[in-house]
């Protein structure tokens, strides 16, 4: 019971220690800078909602938020379509080389993306993908494909064989199993690659922060950062698009949390 | 029809054998086709955007390039030993190093503790799990400048400290160069430590209660059970929270680049604002890429060493 009480204080700790800066982030928000500077770890009073209301109304947070789903979503695509193929050829056919293939996309989890980003700057440049959101999606979906890879493929292995027998004695062709069978029966594991490849697409900062210069093409992570720097004076409102910013990540992650959890654990599993 | 079949004994003296082996044929040919336009796809993307860029920074990194013309001014090997020899990048190399061994030091035992902490029948349970994990979703740059805000001077984390009665704990958090790494460990710890909960966690539910209450009925107490019992039993899950967080560590970048660029006077640059700041904004590229392929090398080698001798037990087969 003495155990429990501790756990319950330390809990009680934690949350406090987790929660506080975003509510710090959100109740500043409806703030005025001046009560912020005056009393910092202040509650609102009285509230004020022109932050949000300018933030919202301003042409520049639903840029930002329309350029980073938009690179999102081809990164996810991309990633997901081409990983799955490549899964479904690594574990329902049996070749030569194939281990070796294996090995090679698994090579790209010991290989970052930020570790590559002024390589791969220069390499977009040459290919002429700068200023240009493709320049940042098919950099990310290309770092994607490890992982995703490496999710899907043991969970397309372990289908039944008898299922795929099954299909190609009706008459099914082996990609007609892909399509009609083994990919509606892979639903869960493509939902946590997409979450997985989504969710790193969304928050990446160091490519998009290269490739655009042209502050019209920012991500959502580049525009919170260039909007505190050129807000320095003015806190509430920074905080206020903060706030609104996080909402996004947020939002989906209590969507798909299951998934999200259940892939990064999964992966470790291999 | 008839005549098809009734001409091929003619032909062939065993009627079997070509047909089978032209509908093998055939199909082998349909294999690889599949095979091809399965594999292609991922393979162009993967090695166009993973690989190339390797080789490219390898061959750049030969030249002294402000990344304009063509690449004449052809200097070796110089540019290694000039980073290797500036003060600045070794202490960049410092820093990391500094932030992944806290990482093992402080954030380890803290996943460990609130991870068996959360595997206890508390109520609320799934809750306190999703709040622990909610600023691993947050990006780095939305980390950044939320404790960049709480941090001014006199700001909120000051604030509180004084009406806490902790008044002299308060430091220039980002304009010392003496704190600013562990101010910054701090915020590295706050947005990563719900990783390491989740991951264990998760090891934790792979382990049978029965282990823990056979422990307790030969009469080891709930300590000698976690230490002997639980802890040997969640290695796995350990050695890999190990590697990623030294992954992580020695590629550091948004946090530091969005709180403090890297100073005051370098005392919190990273491999990675060290390569960006002199390669990128300097028009440094040849240099640059020298740094770029130095940190892949390092994490590199770390991987494979790592893979080596610490995980090869655990994923054989999987990498390396």
């Amino acid at each position: 019971m003495r155990r429990n009480v501790v756990g319950y204080l330390t809990a009680f700790a934690v949350v406090g220690v987790t929660v506080v800066p975003l509510l710090f982030v959100l109740l500043g928000g409806f703030r005025t800078t001046a009560q912020i500077n005056s009393s910092p770890a202040g509650l609102p009073g009285p509230w004020v909602w022109d932050n949000y209301r300018d933030v919202l109304s301003s042409p520049v947070f639903w840029r930002l938020l329309g350029n980073s789903a938009f690179i999102a979503v081809i990164a996810t695509t991309l990633a997901v379509v081409l990983g799955s193929m490549a899964a479904f050829a690594l574990s329902r056919y049996v070749f030569r080389g194939r281990e070796a293939f294996y090995t090679l996309f698994t090579l790209g989890l010991l290989f970052p993306l930020g570790v590559a980003t002024l390589p791969l700057y220069l390499w977009l440049r040459q290919l002429g993908l700068l200023e240009n959101p493709l320049g940042v999606a098919i950099p990310e979906a290309a770092f994607s494909l490890p992982i995703t890879i490496v999710i899907l493929r043991p969970f397309m292995h372990a289908i039944p064989r008898e299922l795929e027998d099954a299909a190609l004695l009706d008459g099914a062709a082996k990609l007609g199993f892909f399509w009609r069978i083994l990919l509606p029966l892979s639903r869960p594991a493509l939902a946590t690659v997409s979450v997985l490849a989504f969710v790193s697409s969304w928050n990446f900062f160091l490519l998009p922060l290269l490739v655009f210069n042209d502050s019209t093409h920012f991500t959502l992570p580049l525009g919170v950062a260039m909007f505190q720097s050129e807000h320095t004076q003015d806190t509430a409102k920074v905080l206020a698009f903060t706030a609104l910013s996080m909402i996004p990540a947020l939002t989906f992650f209590v969507l798909a949390e299951r998934r999200m959890v259940g892939g990064l654990t999964g992966s470790v599993k291999g | 029809m008839s005549t098809a079949t009734s001409s091929r004994p003619l032909t062939a003296p065993s009627p079997h054998a070509p047909a089978a082996g032209g509908a093998r044929r055939r199909s082998r040919t349909r294999t690889r086709l599949e095979l091809a336009l399965l594999l292609a796809p991922g393979l162009v993307l993967f090695a166009g955007f993973v690989l190339v860029p390797i080789f490219v920074a390898v061959y750049y990194s030969l030249y002294s390039w402000n990344g304009f013309g063509p690449l004449t001014d052809f200097v070796g090997l110089d540019n290694y030993v000039d980073a290797f020899s500036g003060d600045v990048f070794r202490g960049s190399i410092g820093h990391n190093l500094i932030i992944a061994a806290l990482s093992i030091i402080v954030q380890l035992p803290l996943s460990i503790g609130l991870a068996l902490l959360l595997n206890r029948k508390l109520r609320g349970r799934t809750f306190l799990r999703m709040v622990v994990f909610a600023p691993y979703v947050l990006s780095e740059a939305v980390t950044a400048v939320i404790w960049l805000l709480m941090l001014q001077p006199g700001g909120f984390v000051d604030e509180v400290l004084r009406g806490a009665g902790l008044g002299w704990l308060v430091q220039q958090w980002l304009a010392d160069q003496r704190i600013v790494l562990y101010t910054l460990f701090v915020v590295i710890t706050w947005k990563y430590i719900g990783f390491g909960v989740i991951l264990l966690l998760a090891g934790l539910q792979g382990i049978p209660v029965e282990l823990r209450e056979a422990a307790a009925l030969d009469g080891a107490t709930s300590w000698q059970a976690t230490r002997h019992v639980v802890l040997p039993l969640l290695g796995p899950t350990i050695r890999v929270w190990i590697f990623l967080s030294v992954i992580g560590s020695l590629q550091l970048f948004d946090l530091v680049w969005i709180m403090t660029l890297g100073g005051p006077a370098n005392a919190s640059s990273t491999m990675a604002t060290y390569l960006i700041d002199h390669g990128f904004k300097r028009y440094e590229f040849g240099f640059g890429s020298a740094v770029a392929v130095i940190l892949f090398l390092i994490c590199f080698l770390f991987a494979l060493l790592y893979q080596r001798y610490a995980l090869r037990r655990d994923t054989e087969g999987a990498v390396g």
